[in-house]
């Protein structure tokens, strides 16, 4: 756990010695405080419904860009020829890099509570729905940066590795939407489902909605740590080739 | 210490390495000498756990890297080409963060770093980020990096490419004294340094190991044979009707002043130099020059690794 902690810690610093992380968070916030508030005023409801359904589609452009460094970087720069010569395992350095990614993602997101707090001053918005929703937030982003670390262990190359997993996060997250499963008729609509079981945002709406489903908390949790488990794979395996 | 056995790795086709087996004893220092792309690094990068072999294996202090691989990183500092290091640390930090997953004592880390930085005389730049440093200084760092857990093994990919003489001194000088407790092997594509570092040189070619022994033993096996030039006056046929059977005429051209310039291979590396002054002195003849040269190193590198191409 101490080698987790120390890579941890280290990680963490690359994002905030450098402006990466600062970007990252003001951009955020300032993309989904503008949309929010757009609107808010002119509906006149207590509800920050508005605000958690562009959260997937944000998540699918902003996390990849945290994610696509931590390994492309150091494949890049040759700097994990001196990480893997210590003594660590690699599930050790792929733990602790992500977890310092999923920081900057929950800092991020704890930083939008402001807008709560706005909501509740101003009316009496449903909290279990918010708190739900918050959640739900952070399942999600856990996930999308798990698959993230996993594209961008197989490339040296930081754009490739952010388009990628975009385009991946992309699909995971519109294969459930009525858009899609509108075109499976015939003899694949059994595939409807599953379509609809594997969407990104249909796990995210449903605990939005303020009702936490041990079906949506599995499926985040293995969208989580498969790639993660991948990642582990793929770097073992870039020894053996 | 560092045990190599019957290593072989390909990259696809190509054979990055094939067969090769040695070992590195403690308080040892061995150069591992090659042209460039010959399968140095690679073989390197094979003990020290980053990449694994087809077939063969490496131990180190006992260790295997197939069965410990986390072990043996721990007997090892490692030292890649090139030095990677994490430029946005700075020096202090960077040494710290590898002294936390060197598995150091917490209370124990401040004390190594400073000792560190005042081995490897850093001392001016520990609070500098490591992108600010000119190469010397990251070759210096990288060695601190390697030292920092005191291993038994050092293996050290290139340390002196890219350095200036002063520098190249300053490394080498550090590795010799590093190299009286601990096993060490070294590549270097540069002759003169494993010449004058190592205690024992391996030499691979095209990922075989083609000669091994120490800087003195591989220039003796080089052709057995010594080459001896000298400029003579006066005459020339008797003087080379009478020359001792060992001796043979490679190259006789006349020169300036009525010398003539010859080149005489000896088949027995002894010294017969005498034999050539006395028996000028019995045909009485005059000598100008008369010198004695052995196979260098250089000339024995060449030999073996032109095998290799043909």
């Amino acid at each position: 756990m101490r080698h987790v902690l120390a890579i941890y810690r280290k990680e963490l610093r690359l994002y905030f010695d450098s402006p990466i992380a600062y970007i990252f968070i003001i951009v955020f916030l300032a993309i989904t405080s503008w949309l929010f508030f757009r609107t808010f005023f002119l509906v006149r409801v207590a509800s920050m419904r508005s605000f958690f359904t562009i959260i997937p589609w944000l998540c699918m452009f902003f996390i990849p860009a945290v994610s696509m460094r931590l390994w492309a970087e150091e494949r890049k720069t040759g700097s994990n020829e001196l990480l893997m010569s210590w003594p660590l395992q690699e599930w050790e350095v792929v733990l602790g890099k992500y977890l310092a990614a999923l920081t900057v993602y929950v800092v991020t997101i704890v930083l939008t509570v402001p807008l709560a707090i706005v909501v509740g001053a101003l009316g009496a918005p449903e909290w279990g729905v918010i708190v739900g929703s918050y959640l739900g937030c952070i399942f999600l982003g856990a996930a999308i940066l798990a698959i993230g670390t996993f594209i961008s262990s197989l490339t040296s190359n930081q754009i490739v590795a952010f388009i990628i997993s975009v385009i991946i996060v992309a699909g995971l997250t519109i294969v459930g939407q009525p858009l899609v499963t509108m075109f499976l008729q015939g003899p694949l609509v059994i595939l409807v489902p599953y379509a609809e079981w594997l969407g990104l945002a249909n796990h995210f709406s449903s605990i939005s909605r303020g009702v936490i489903d041990s079906r949506d908390i599995i499926y985040y949790i293995l969208l989580t740590a498969l790639p993660l488990y991948l990642t582990v794979k793929s770097i073992q395996a870039s020894k053996v080739g | 210490m560092i045990e190599v056995e019957n290593l072989t790795k390909r990259f696809g086709s190509t054979v990055a390495v094939d067969a090769v087996s040695f070992t590195v004893k403690p308080g040892e220092v061995v150069g591992f000498l090659g042209p460039n792309g010959a399968g140095k690094t690679t073989t390197m990068r094979i003990i020290t756990g980053l990449i694994y072999p087809q077939s063969g294996t490496a131990r180190v202090h006992g260790m295997d890297i197939w069965d410990e691989p986390v072990e043996v990183r721990k007997l090892l500092g490692y030292l890649p080409e090139a030095t990677p290091l994490y430029d946005e640390m700075s020096v202090t930090d960077f040494l710290g963060f590898v002294a936390t997953v060197r598995g150091i004592p917490a209370r124990e880390i401040r004390a190594r770093v400073e000792k560190m930085i005042e081995v490897c005389s850093l001392q001016t730049m520990a609070f500098k980020d490591i992108s600010e440093l000119s190469r010397g200084f990251r070759q210096r760092v990288g060695l601190a990096q390697a030292l920092i857990h005191d291993p038994p093994a050092l293996v050290l990919d290139e340390p002196t490419s890219g350095l200036d003489p002063t520098q190249i001194l300053e490394i080498r000088r550090l590795v010799r004294e590093l190299g009286k407790e601990k096993a060490i092997l070294f590549s270097t594509h540069i002759l003169d340094e494993a010449n004058k570092t190592c205690d024992r040189i391996l030499i691979i070619n095209d990922g075989r190991l083609v000669g091994e022994g120490s800087p003195h033993d591989l220039a003796a096996m080089a052709s057995g044979e010594a080459v001896y030039s000298i400029e003579f006056k006066g005459d020339a046929n008797s003087f080379t009707e009478q020359l001792p059977g060992h001796f043979k005429v490679a190259r006789s051209q006349p020169g300036v002043e009525g010398y003539t310039g010859m080149e005489l291979t000896c088949s027995d590396t002894a010294d017969h130099s005498e034999e050539l002054f006395d028996l000028t002195v019995a045909v009485g003849g005059k000598l100008r020059q008369l010198s004695r040269k052995e196979a260098t190193l250089e000339d024995v590198f060449l030999e073996l690794t032109k095998g290799g191409e043909a």
